[in-house]
């Protein structure tokens, strides 16, 4: 294992210290427990939105703290949920009095973490929404698992849901925002090499040379398929086509498209697979309405990409629109 | 015998050395079919617990068990932090106002323990999860109880039917947690959670009856 760390159970204490030090004009970090949150906050009278999950996603979730996005963020371990004592802090910290808004990917820890953090806070007359994201195709949606992961579409709806929030809007109508961001989008990621979570020291999963996982989980969890490397072109058609069936997204369309690094894939590539995007979605006559090409919800060191499509209205493309002033994300202001 | 909150003390100091002992094992069997962190987690959770224990005695049952409940949950992280929270938070609420337990108390406690833990994960048996191992721990100890066994001889059949029931989720498929991502290629791999839940019963049976020579 070859990485810039000092001791593994130090990992996300120092990269925390870190942030606090780099964005002390955006946000204020706790350490004990574990979170960020905008350097204003609580903003009075403002929805809270607040999301949380593993670390190794960066810049997701701290990332997105700050002015039109998150007002604050939970790092758990390395691929491991944060806690509910630690969420309750977090959403304590940023109570402006207009409740809060936790987004939560679909994962059976963070969903369970998620849910008895928000049963304190009603105990503490808190008002807490939660919407869980689920964006992941890759997953057969059914009785027999425990639902389709959140991934790519955690990102789209932080930062509309943000958008919201700062319009003053109400907590049912943020969280209406939220759902719709999760209806309407759609993400398929695939691999090209394994990632090493810090702690245990070797590759999550072997691969070899010259193959790929397509339908990959932003843990390393294993996908659809596993089959020889291919070109740009026929990889992108391999996760584009699945997202777009899956709603589907249909003529006429207008879309935001994402593509993700997934931590170890440089920009370049990313922008070669945009382009295959942008083909692919033209040739079904799905507009792309706005973008968004980098690593932004990532796998530590893991090579690969993910896709994800989101079906956008006018309400939508404003909130998309609208300023945002974070670390991981900044347009407008 | 009686359980005392001495004794208490005792098993979960065992159950901290047995996940120590295991943290390697269980992070390779959740790697197969998870994320590679059970060990790790469980781990760090029950260190935490270890480090309270002595600051523990004297305190009555349910308060050391509600205790560790709030240690686990706050520092195992996962869906194994709520989960085996909730064990201990429901075991605490069926001990509460009990200075020692019987056979028959330590029973409804485990019980309450594992139907909350059900409840929480809105799971049942055969979804190849921590309740393959820990509900038949819990029948065998009832049966084993009814029959008129002596304790320390009911304590090693709950921990064989663990044992029994973790090994008996290496074929099933699961359709619970991380896991069930996998689908069918979750057969053949022995759950993680049933693994770690099977050493908490087995620390029960080698703190309270030690000494026994196991099945195996």
């Amino acid at each position: 294992m070859k990485k810039l760390i000092n001791r593994p159970e130090d990992l996300v204490r120092e990269q925390l210290q870190g942030v606090a030090l780099a964005h002390a004009g955006l946000v204020r970090v706790s350490l004990e427990p574990a979170y960020v949150v905008r350097a204003d906050a609580p903003v009075q009278g403002k929805v809270g939105i607040l999301s949380g999950g593993g670390s190794g996603h960066e810049p997701m979730h701290g990332g997105y703290v700050g002015t039109g996005m998150l007002d604050a963020a939970c790092p758990g371990a390395v691929f491991t949920s944060p806690t509910p004592d630690q969420i309750l802090e977090a959403t304590r910290a940023v109570n402006g009095g207009a409740g809060i808004l936790h987004i939560v990917k679909n994962y059976t820890g963070d969903v369970l973490n998620f849910e008895m953090a928000a049963e304190l806070a009603r105990a503490d007359g808190i008002e807490v929404e939660a919407v869980v994201i689920a964006d992941d195709v890759a997953v057969k949606d059914s009785l027999y698992t425990a639902g389709r992961r959140g991934v790519g579409v955690t990102v789209l709806a932080e930062k509309m849901c943000g958008a919201a929030a700062e319009e003053r809007r109400p907590l049912g109508q943020v969280a209406e925002v939220c759902r719709k961001v999760s209806a309407l989008g759609r993400s398929m990621g695939m691999a090209l090499t394994s990632c090493t979570v810090p702690h245990v020291g070797k590759p999550t999963f072997e691969l070899p040379a010259d193959e790929m996982e397509i339908g990959i989980g932003i843990h390393g969890e294993p996908g659809r398929t596993r089959m020889k490397l291919r070109t740009a072109a026929e990889i992108t058609e391999l996760l584009a086509t699945p997202v777009l069936d899956d709603l589907p997204y249909r003529r006429g369309d207008e879309v935001l498209a994402f593509v993700n690094g997934m931590g170890g894939t440089p920009l370049i590539e990313l922008y070669v697979v945009f382009h295959e995007l942008a083909r692919i979605c033209q040739g079904r006559g799905v507009r792309i309405a706005r973008s968004l090409v980098g690593s932004y919800i990532t796998s530590l060191e893991m090579a690969g990409c993910s896709i994800s499509l989101v079906r956008m209205d006018d309400e939508l493309l404003r909130l998309w629109d609208a300023p945002v002033k974070t670390a991981g994300l900044r347009w407008g202001m | 015998m009686a359980i005392t909150s001495d004794d208490i003390i005792v098993w979960l100091r065992g159950c901290a050395a047995a996940i120590a002992a295991h943290k390697d094992e269980l992070t390779r069997l959740d790697a197969d079919i998870g994320d590679a962190d059970h060990g790790a987690n469980m781990d760090r959770g029950f260190q935490a617990v270890a480090g309270k224990l002595a600051g523990m005695a004297g305190q009555d049952i349910a308060a050391i068990l509600k205790a560790v409940a709030m240690t686990l949950i706050s520092s195992v992280g996962g869906a194994s932090g709520p989960l085996y929270g909730t064990l201990f938070l429901q075991m605490a609420g069926a001990t509460t106002g009990k200075v020692d337990l019987n056979p028959a108390g330590w029973e409804a406690a485990l019980r309450a323990g594992v139907d909350g833990v059900a409840k929480r994960g809105k799971a049942r048996r055969g979804e190849k999860t921590m309740l393959d191992s820990l509900l038949p721990a819990v029948e065998a100890l009832s049966a084993a109880l009814a029959s008129g066994a002596a304790f320390g001889e009911a304590l090693w059949r709950c921990e064989r039917a663990a044992h029994q029931g973790m090994l008996d989720t290496i074929p099933l498929v699961a359709t619970k947690g991380r896991a069930s991502y996998l689908g069918e290629r979750s057969a053949g791999h022995q759950d993680p959670g049933a693994t770690s839940a099977h050493l908490l019963v087995q620390a029960a049976a080698e703190a309270w009856a030690p000494g026994r020579e196991r099945a195996s």
